[in-house]
């Protein structure tokens, strides 16, 4: 009997799809033409909507169906509710254009919505000026891959997330290019999930942005000119390597804001032109390792709350302060990074400078307490103020040295 | 006038300090442009040479400059020419050779290191320092006959705007920090030329996005067209008093 387990799941498997899987071509005309034809579909059929308009909303896909969008199928909201409400498992949605779903500030209108299900595809679609983007609800093991998110947003009251997540687990999120939205890419409570190859760039807030969300892996994304920049928050476990924070540029913007965040790894990022290249807030026991911090105003700011890190093997290069904090003992590691306002030497020819750095910036402190002090920013009175502290610490943290500051900068490849 | 100006400036180009000047501004500003990349970088490190350096020399020079043609200036009292005439034309061939200089030195590297209007904005705030510190060289030089007293007194001119003003001003802003002191900051810095044109040039860079709330209220005066000109007013305003004093002073002094 247990040698015919495996067929006969194999059988239950196929069975949906033998007997009576259609597919079904749609065309633009009066009515809701979407709706309908779901409506008349069996469960497994595919739906292939042909070029021209669907002017629709409100489509709830209820059982599990393939709609297929070729080149030129547009399903335009008009400015009302949401567009495709997902309810059943098992639905994939690709290569559509969806566009023009209106503002609401009782209800978070997405474009695409999942409620409550599981292994939905959502792939290669456009989505043009919709107030969310995709938002999944309590949903799991879902795809959503290769889309093009543009909002239209101009104030951050009226403006929606290109991709929202609330709940969910083993969510994959790929090759998705997200702008002028509020958030590229929001999640809350979303657990072993995997964000990889997204390009989030002009959104009005967070290019990415997390709260209460173990276990997810961000790889080789890309975070771009974003209002103030990527914040993750109360989780844990998280892996974030080889992603871009790239020219998050203004009074209260971040490369990466952590606050509240434990056990994670940060490692083969590129931190480039943020006013702050990394923000730490009670953040406990994160590896940052082989990261590049170039050009950032602040390359790092870690507060007194911090415990444990461990930051090794780092190239900061041109940064105007290179660590900041605001606490006279330091709980955490610096090994073996490359400070590029190193000003020691190394006799001994083995790479490693002979001298201890001491990465905190003296005016960087003052101006911690003193916010006003930065009227003082590059007067002659500041660098001469720096050069004798170096010399002789007095305000800057004792502890807080690199003793194995690195000759030349570790040669990573980023591109 | 136009004369004096005229031999006064051939003699000062001539002069072995203005070229070496001239050769160092040269050396600093492409040795910059040659060890970083960045324009902006570029334009922040000439900020600071200019700061450093146009003050000093303006002064130091000068001083010396007008002691040293002392006689020559008596003997042209006893042409009948006005002394308020004299003393315009010194100044004047002193900023026109000085600011000339400047310009030339910190203008290449400046037109080279792509900085756009900010380059621009900076060269016409040197030249303005040029004006002020020679000005305030002549007051220093007419007030003491002693060259040493005047010496003393505009090196620590000197080191009264680059130094010592701003760290009174950190002793008064670590002092005062519960208070809501950015507006008030805004105003003492007009009472420093050098701080005035520093803000002014980092506020049109991306350094002012560093600077946070107090960044906020400069940047409401600093980035906006009544705003720098005001600055612009001010700086003249520096140059224009001191001056004006010194004719007064030399007008009723005893040669």
């Amino acid at each position: 009997m247990s040698a015919w387990k495996p067929f006969i799941l194999c059988l239950m498997t196929l069975v949906p799809c033998w007997g009576n899987a259609k597919t079904i071509d749609l065309y633009p005309g009066e009515g809701r033409v979407i709706s309908d034809a779901i409506l008349l579909a069996a469960p497994y059929d595919t739906l292939v909507l042909k070029e021209g308009v669907y002017r629709e909303n409100s489509i709830a896909v209820d059982k599990p169906l393939v709609l297929l969008g070729e080149e030129g199928a547009i399903v335009d909201g008009q400015m009302g509710d949401e567009i495709f409400v997902i309810v059943s498992d098992d639905v994939s949605l690709e290569n559509l254009t969806l566009k023009n779903v209106g503002v609401s500030y009782l209800k978070d209108r997405a474009a695409i919505r999942l409620n409550r299900v599981s292994n939905v595809t959502i792939r290669n679609n456009h989505l043009l000026n919709t107030f969310f983007g995709i938002y999944l609800q309590k949903s799991n093991e879902c795809l959503v891959d290769g889309n093009t998110i543009r909002g239209a947003a101009e104030e951050e009251s009226r403006a929606g997330n290109a991709i929202h997540i609330w709940q969910g687990n083993r969510i994959r999120v790929t090759h998705n290019t997200l702008s002028h939205h509020r958030d590229g890419i929001y999640f809350e409570f979303v657990d072993e999930s995997y964000i990889a190859f997204n390009q989030s760039r002009d959104n009005m807030r967070y290019g990415l942005h997390f709260m209460f969300s173990n276990d997810d892996t961000y790889e080789n994304n890309v975070f771009q000119n974003n209002g103030s920049g990527v914040a993750v928050m109360f989780s844990n476990r998280i892996s974030m390597e080889n992603n871009e924070f790239l020219d998050n540029w203004g009074g209260a913007s971040y490369g990466l804001l952590l606050k509240e965040i434990s056990d994670g790894t940060i490692s083969g990022n590129r931190f480039q032109s943020n006013t702050v290249g990394i923000y730490a807030e009670g953040a406990n026991r994160l590896v940052l390792s082989q990261n590049l911090l170039q050009n950032n105003g602040k390359a790092m700011d870690i507060k007194g709350n911090c415990m444990d890190n461990r930051i090794i093997e780092n190239n900061f290069i041109g940064n105007t302060f290179e660590v900041l904090t605001n606490s006279k003992s330091n709980l955490n590691h610096f090994e073996g990074n490359y400070w590029s306002q190193y000003s020691g030497y190394d006799l001994d020819r083995d790479g490693v400078g002979d001298l201890p750095h001491r990465p905190v910036n003296l005016f960087a402190l003052i101006t911690d307490k003193v916010p006003a002090a930065h009227m003082l920013l590059h007067s002659f009175l500041v660098s001469s103020l720096e050069v004798a502290e170096r010399m002789f610490p007095q305000f800057i943290p004792e502890q807080l040295i690199d003793s194995q500051p690195q000759i030349s900068p570790y040669p990573y490849d980023f591109d | 006038m136009g004369k004096i100006i005229q031999f006064l400036a051939t003699d000062l180009v001539k002069n072995k300090t203005i070229i070496f000047y001239l050769l160092f501004l040269w050396v600093t500003g492409f040795g910059l442009i040659s060890l970083q990349g960045q324009s902006e970088k570029i334009l922040l490190a000439l900020l600071n040479i200019s700061i450093l350096v146009v003050p000093m020399v303006c002064l130091v020079f000068s001083i010396i400059y007008f002691y040293n043609m002392y006689e020559f200036l008596l003997l042209l009292h006893a042409q009948p020419l006005a002394r308020s005439t004299l003393l315009v034309s010194f100044y004047t061939s002193l900023s026109l050779v000085l600011t000339g200089v400047y310009l030339l030195g910190l203008g290449l590297p400046v037109y080279f290191s792509d900085a756009g209007g900010v380059g621009l904005l900076l060269l016409l705030t040197g030249s303005l320092w040029n004006l002020i510190f020679i000005g305030l060289a002549l007051l220093m030089a007419i007030w003491a006959s002693d060259r040493t007293k005047g010496m003393g007194f505009s090196l620590l001119i000197w080191v009264y705007f680059v130094l010592l003003f701003d760290g009174l001003v950190l002793l008064l802003m670590y002092n005062f920090n519960e208070y809501p002191i950015e507006k008030l900051v805004l105003y003492i810095s007009f009472l420093n030329p050098l701080d005035l044109g520093r803000i002014l040039v980092l506020m049109q860079t991306d350094a002012a996005a560093l600077m946070g709330y107090s960044g906020a209220v400069f940047q409401k005066v600093f980035s906006e067209t009544w705003g720098k000109g005001l600055v612009l007013v001010l700086l003249l305003l520096w140059a224009l008093i001191p001056f004006s004093v010194s004719i007064r002073w030399f007008n009723k002094k005893d040669l």
